[in-house]
């Protein structure tokens, strides 16, 4: 090879090097570029499409106020650790749509705008709600819509088995429909106790509905809470498998029509309506009677700090489009599994499905999983809480054991 | 690289020699930065990651503590540590053994080379071919305790309830198994090429000395697939080490922690939980590289002798 060869192939690699060192730079710019006539919006709805109702309704609030909004979803893991990344590159999107457990843990990183330092007022949102978007006396979020946890119950069998729903109102009387139903050889109930978050949210109506606090996993009445659980699995009220299912699992199991009860969410709602059989819902009934405090679902609309804080203005423009209340109600029919995250909402689309009533009722005594000010210690918690769960379910060690090391792993992890 | 250009441009002494040294590097570049870029630097970060305590916030805000050698200390004196390390030890060990047992028997009947062989060694590749989200999910319905078609059968012969993938003591078990079922035909392939390499003349010598099929077996075929086996064990090894999507889809690792092995506990700290943890993943994870680094370099201790021998 000749020396102008050489040069040549030494330049060629140089600039290829070079290159690839620069991509970052013009990428970082297209993105600034896009956004300038264009607001980013990520969302865990990859279900929805860009054609989907969902999307148009998002490119309407974008239209009103004025811009277009590029949306980008991923599902509900990856969504989080997208926006750590881009937390990290300082190229976060104008709105992510975030589970509402991962808005204070994101608060926390610093990656988020107070709602109060645009002006975006929250007075109007349900206090039980939008305290999951709370940090240290700051909002950082609003709920676009709720979901929680109830029983559906298949009717053909409750009736079968001569079991009254309108009778379940405790713990006593709950245990003595499934035993009915057991006697008249049909399954009882299911629920999942998989070991993820999952887990923790259907044990949580149990536990809070006996009285025990997240700060305390190992109290007396927690320890009710997974003995009633084991119990079940003991008695063969319940199936051994639900130690590893999901609630999609469990629904499915569900729709067989094997089962009388399902511990499940708003979300199933048009799903139940389409299941082979008549089903209804019941609310998950606290240890002494009443309602138990059921866990909420659902995501938060969060604006990412941005360095043009100008770009504040029509973001607040674009969130307040989503929660008029009849945004709300919109959403929720949209997705058929939400309920509006006000008072006015709320009533609005009650007027429009009344059926809807003991959902809203369900949402109305729901519980933020992490208020309490638990905030970003919820995860460690709900981790050492799920894990309890299974060791007592699976047999591994008794309720009152499970707990007290779960308490002492979720202390371990907290420090304090 | 633009200093090298310019170094490249200025004249010297040993200009004469030199183009050739840059020739070679210029090719070389290419590689190198791919090494750098996809092998180097993702080390060095892991590393990174390991030494310092990021959280959520450290991680956005780029300001970690750094913290030394804390997050592998947290980890070793963890009580999770002790059974993570026995469960990764019994699921890669008693995984790989079986595989090979199994896939050397299949290497050695498909060697045969009866009729239908190829069709049925074709065969058992399917469990390579499936993507592994279905293998797993089908294991996992085959297992379920209740409607599970392995328990249905059982009880056929009388055995009661087994709960395969929730009970602490059978979880480990259920994923090992279906892990060796994926493993085998690996195994399988790499056996049935080495077996190929064998002289056909070896065994009929063997023949004529009125070596029996057993003995052709253990004095012939074992002692001239040792290479090959010791690379199929090496990379076995590996590859089941870091196994994270089998176990994580059939059980999360649960009961509580009855089938989490290393891979899976560093798996869980980064990404299972509502909030991510990654130093101590990483770290976890480093000391799975360690792990099969070991192992390397003993195949090469044991290859260096062999060769010497």
């Amino acid at each position: 090879m000749n020396r102008t060869s050489a040069k040549a192939a030494v330049l060629g690699t140089a600039v290829l090097a070079l290159t690839a060192c620069a991509s970052t730079p013009p990428q970082g710019a297209t993105t600034a570029e896009a956004k300038g006539g264009a607001y980013t919006w990520w969302d865990p709805y990859p279900q929805h499409d860009a054609g989907s109702a969902w999307a148009k309704r998002v490119g309407a609030c974008g239209q009103q106020a004025g811009v277009t909004i590029q949306r980008t979803a991923y599902d509900t893991t990856a969504l989080t650790n997208q926006a750590l990344l881009a937390g990290q590159e300082g190229n976060a999107p104008d709105v992510i749509l975030l589970d509402n457990p991962a808005v204070s843990t994101l608060a926390d990183a610093g990656m988020l705008t107070a709602m109060s330092d645009f002006g975006l007022e929250v007075n109007r949102f349900d206090k039980n709600l939008i305290t999951a978007g709370e940090l240290d006396g700051k909002t950082y979020g609003i709920p676009i819509g709720a979901n929680t946890l109830a029983l559906y119950y298949n009717k053909k069998i409750l009736d079968a088995a001569g079991v009254d729903p309108e009778t379940i109102k405790d713990w006593v009387s709950l245990n003595a429909a499934l035993k009915k139903v057991k006697e008249a050889g049909k399954k009882p109930i299911t629920f999942a106790a998989i070991g993820t978050e999952e887990g923790s949210f259907q044990f949580l109506p149990w536990f809070w509905g006996a009285g025990a606090q997240l700060t305390q996993l190992d109290s007396p009445q927690a320890v009710e809470a997974l003995q009633l659980w084991s119990s079940w699995l003991k008695d063969g009220l319940a199936p051994n498998s639900v130690i590893s299912n999901s609630q999609n699992t469990t629904w499915e199991e569900f729709l067989t029509g094997e089962f009388a009860f399902a511990e499940n969410g708003t979300w199933q709602i048009d799903s139940a309506a389409k299941a082979g059989f008549p089903t209804g819902i019941v609310q998950i009934p606290a240890k002494a009677g009443g309602t138990a405090p059921t866990p909420t679902g659902g995501e938060f609309i969060t604006v990412p700090v941005q360095k043009d804080t100008k770009r504040y203005d029509v973001t607040k423009k674009i969130l307040e489009c989503m929660t008029t209340p009849e945004g709300l109600v919109e959403t929720g029919t949209t997705f058929a599994y939400y309920i509006p995250s006000t008072a006015d909402g709320q009533q609005a689309i009650l007027a429009k499905e009344p059926s809807l009533k003991p959902w809203v009722a369900a949402v109305q005594s729901a519980k933020g999983r992490t208020s309490d000010n638990l905030g970003t210690k919820y995860p460690k918690i709900s981790e050492a809480l799920w894990t309890g769960v299974q060791k007592a379910l699976s047999g591994a060690a008794s309720p009152a054991d499970a707990l007290k090391e779960a308490q002492a792993q979720a202390k371990q992890a907290t420090g304090n | 690289m633009a200093s090298t250009v310019g170094a490249l441009a200025r004249p010297g002494h040993r200009a004469a020699r030199r183009p050739v040294r840059w020739t070679a590097l210029a090719f070389l570049a290419p590689l190198l930065v791919y090494l750098l870029l996809f092998y180097a630097y993702p080390l060095y970060r892991n590393i990174e990651l390991s030494l310092h305590d990021y959280t959520p916030r450290a991680f956005i805000q780029g300001n970690p503590e750094f913290t030394g050698l804390d997050n592998y200390a947290a980890i070793l004196s963890d009580d999770a540590f002790l059974r993570a390390l026995g469960n990764t030890a019994l699921f890669t060990l008693v995984s790989i053994a079986a595989q090979y047992a199994v896939g050397l028997a299949l290497a050695v009947f498909f060697h045969r080379g009866f009729r239908l062989s190829a069709v049925l060694r074709a065969m058992f590749l399917v469990p390579w071919l499936l993507p592994l989200i279905v293998s797993a999910s089908t294991w996992s319905w085959m297992l379920n305790s209740d409607n599970g078609i392995v328990n249905a059968a059982l009880q056929a012969f009388g055995i009661g309830q087994i709960n395969w993938l929730t009970s602490p003591d059978t979880s480990l078990l259920a994923v090992t198994i279906a892990n060796i079922w994926l493993g085998v035909p690996f195994n399988l392939v790499i056996l049935y090429a080495g077996l190929q390499n064998i002289p056909a003349d070896l065994y009929e010598a063997a023949g004529l000395d009125g070596a029996n099929a057993w003995q052709r077996f253990w004095r012939i075929t074992f002692p001239l697939l040792r290479p090959v086996s010791a690379i199929t064990l090496l990379l076995g090894l590996i590859y089941t080490l870091k196994v994270v999507d089998i176990i994580w889809i059939m059980t999360r690792g649960g009961p509580a922690d009855a089938s989490t092995t290393l891979a899976i506990w560093s798996y869980r700290e980064a990404f299972g939980t509502g909030q991510p943890d990654f130093s101590p993943a990483a770290a976890v994870g480093n000391l799975l590289i360690l792990i099969a680094f070991a192992a390397g370099l003993i195949h090469v201790r044991l290859q260096r002798g062999e060769e010497r021998a």
